[in-house]
């Protein structure tokens, strides 16, 4: 290239700065990785059967040196426990990182929303009527009848926008509108309820892992396969929502186009996360925040440090949840808070930048 | 040569009117022009028309040859490069990031080489260098204005419209800005037209003034001409007159009656 010779020192100082803060985030993407991989098996390797983590390995990478036992514990029980976590946890932190992008708003997450209480209120008329929206489903009807209202939920939302315009405020206002709506419907169920009914419908809205099967397992991962590059191959757009709805329109963005395919996507993955674990409060804000504050937004490294982080939150509750009584595994949605809001409180505090304001 | 022309522009705020049948002459390529008028004249909708962000009742824009409307609007928007006259952002992205932005154009994930030294040169050029690992939330008023410059300068376009870039700049930045952006024009032959408040600013700099008012084009020509016209002193109202300046630019003095 003949004009680099003309590139000035200086600009070249300004290219090495950026490079380096490349690096950094490159870095930081795979020590993530790296720990969320060592949380994966922390999580397999608690609970009562005294495993060792480095037989734990073993059996991970090759099953069948796998005693029965081992093969019942580490494979069909806790396995998919730990993956539906960081599945969940990805899901969540992708779906707050690109809510609150669109929505240009620091408090939009899928609860803002209203998705997870109307998921909330499908599973309750599951639970207590027995209602299926979609009959023939089997066991999975609360899970489904959760993704179903979830799903009405943002097309509500959707057709609202298309009447009056897609403006950040008024989505986010239709969505507290929504979440009072279901929260009383739910109060209604909760007020017939049996008290086994109640039991089960108070379990299922404090979120758990519990219930996570190999195929659940893996529809979860296949959507996050199916989103991820889609919402990478965005990036560029998304980064430039944030500078503004003028600045992005002037690039070539078509802003409002942006905003409802994106909100399409992230309903989906919410949907199906909150259907098969229950209300997992504060990951899907948590997560993005802090990995905003790590790499900051340029989509290209905040979408996946945002999924990396809700995984690793997700992970982490899961082991915390089984080991704070043993014997006992707690509600995960219970510790997400309990946790999630003092950490997010000191990061708050702690942090230099402020960058919504 | 490519000029810029429009022609019979109609365009109404739902029912409020803002232009009927407005059209400008040929702009030349490679001169500024200075887009003037008084607040609300309707400045930064007709450059929204023009970029196409805006589409009108009737009327066309002609680039040469090309009808734009013929033009997707992200091709349109590629040949015409728009920068808007606000620009606050609370993002957590770097100065040097929100370049690379612009300068990347939403195409393509990976930055190579070429990319980072382009954006590096462009905000040295700008004299912003010093500001590149800032976050754009941290930036006063005055140093967003220069970032949001680089930004529609690191483009490569045959339009460019500025809609207000030195409103919230001190003396030496308004002349650092504008001077950037009269010789980037010039060097690339592009056709370019600012949006400024200031009229000794426009008569300093522009080749040619556009001056808009109760929404028509009520006078185009060189500063003199438009600076000595009695539309301006009508839409304005206020009285305007010119002098020469010890350097033999023209000077604009207003006054109340």
């Amino acid at each position: 290239m003949s004009d680099r010779t003309l590139v000035s020192g200086d600009a070249m100082a300004l290219v090495r700065a950026y490079k380096l803060r490349n690096l950094r985030r490159i870095l930081l993407v795979c020590l993530a990785f790296v720990l969320l991989a060592g949380l994966v098996v922390i999580d397999i390797t608690t609970g009562p059967a005294d495993l060792s983590i480095w037989r734990t390995i073993q059996v991970i990478l090759d099953r069948s040196i796998a005693t029965p036992k081992e093969d019942v514990i580490i494979w069909q029980l806790r396995l998919p426990v730990a993956l539906m976590a960081i599945a969940v946890g990805a899901m969540l932190g992708v779906a707050g990182a690109e809510m609150q992008t669109i929505l240009n708003n620091p408090l939009a997450d899928p609860f803002t929303l209203g998705l997870s209480s109307a998921a909330g209120f499908g599973a309750a008329l599951a639970i207590v009527l027995g209602w299926s929206v979609i009959p023939a489903v089997g066991g999975l009807f609360v899970s489904v009848n959760a993704f179903v209202f979830a799903m009405l939920t943002s097309c509500a939302l959707f057709l609202f926008t298309r009447l009056r315009g897609v403006t950040p405020e008024a989505m986010i206002l239709v969505g507290i509108a929504m979440l009072f709506t279901f929260n009383a419907l739910l109060a209604f169920l909760q007020y017939g309820a049996s008290e086994i009914q109640l039991a089960q419908l108070i379990f299922w809205q404090l979120g758990s892992l519990a219930r996570a099967t190999w195929g659940k397992v893996g529809i979860c991962f296949a959507i996050l396969l199916l989103m991820l590059p889609w919402f990478m191959s965005r990036s560029w757009a998304l980064t430039a929502l944030r500078m503004g709805e003028d600045k992005a329109a002037a690039l070539g963005v078509n802003v409002g186009l942006l905003r409802i395919t994106v909100l399409a996507g992230v309903s989906l993955l919410a949907a199906v996360a909150v259907s098969f674990v229950g209300a997992i409060a504060f990951v899907g804000l948590v997560g993005p925040h802090i990995a905003r504050m790590i790499v900051g937004e340029d989509q290209r490294g905040f979408l996946p440090l945002s999924a990396l982080c809700g995984a690793l939150i997700i992970s982490g509750t899961s082991i915390a949840s089984k080991a704070i009584t043993p014997g006992i595994v707690y509600p995960i949605g219970m510790i997400t808070s309990l946790i999630g809001i003092p950490f997010f409180i000191l990061l708050i505090l702690g942090q230099r930048k402020r960058h919504w304001q | 040569m490519n000029a810029l022309i429009a022609e019979n522009l109609t365009f109404s705020y739902g029912t409020r009117r803002i232009f009927d049948r407005v059209g400008f002459d040929p702009i030349a390529p490679g001169q500024l022009t200075a887009l003037i008028g008084p607040n609300a004249a309707g400045k930064s909708t007709l450059f929204r028309l023009i970029a196409g962000l805006l589409k009108p009742e009737t009327g066309k824009v002609h680039l040469g040859d090309t009808d734009l409307d013929t033009l997707t609007t992200r091709t349109r928007l590629e040949r015409v490069c728009f920068m808007p006259q606000f620009f606050t952002a609370n993002a957590a992205l770097t100065v040097f990031d929100v370049v690379m932005m612009a300068h990347k154009q939403l195409k393509g994930w990976r930055v190579n080489e070429a990319d980072m030294i382009a954006v590096g040169t462009a905000l040295q050029e700008a004299g912003i260098g010093h500001l590149s690992e800032a976050y754009v939330s941290e930036l006063s008023g005055g140093q967003s204005q220069m970032v949001s410059v680089t930004q529609a300068l690191i483009r490569k376009s045959d339009v460019y419209l500025f809609d207000e870039p030195t409103s919230a700049l001190d003396l030496r930045h308004q002349l650092d800005v504008l001077g950037q952006i009269k010789s980037a024009i010039a060097d690339r032959g592009a056709i370019g037209v600012v949006a400024l408040h200031d009229l000794n600013l426009a008569a300093r700099f522009a080749d040619n003034l556009i001056l808009l008012g109760e929404g028509r084009i009520l006078a185009q020509g060189s500063p003199a001409q438009v600076l000595r016209a009695d539309a301006i002193s009508n839409t304005y109202g206020v009285a305007i007159e010119t002098s020469k300046g010890p350097r033999e630019e023209l000077i604009v003095h207003a006054y109340a009656s």
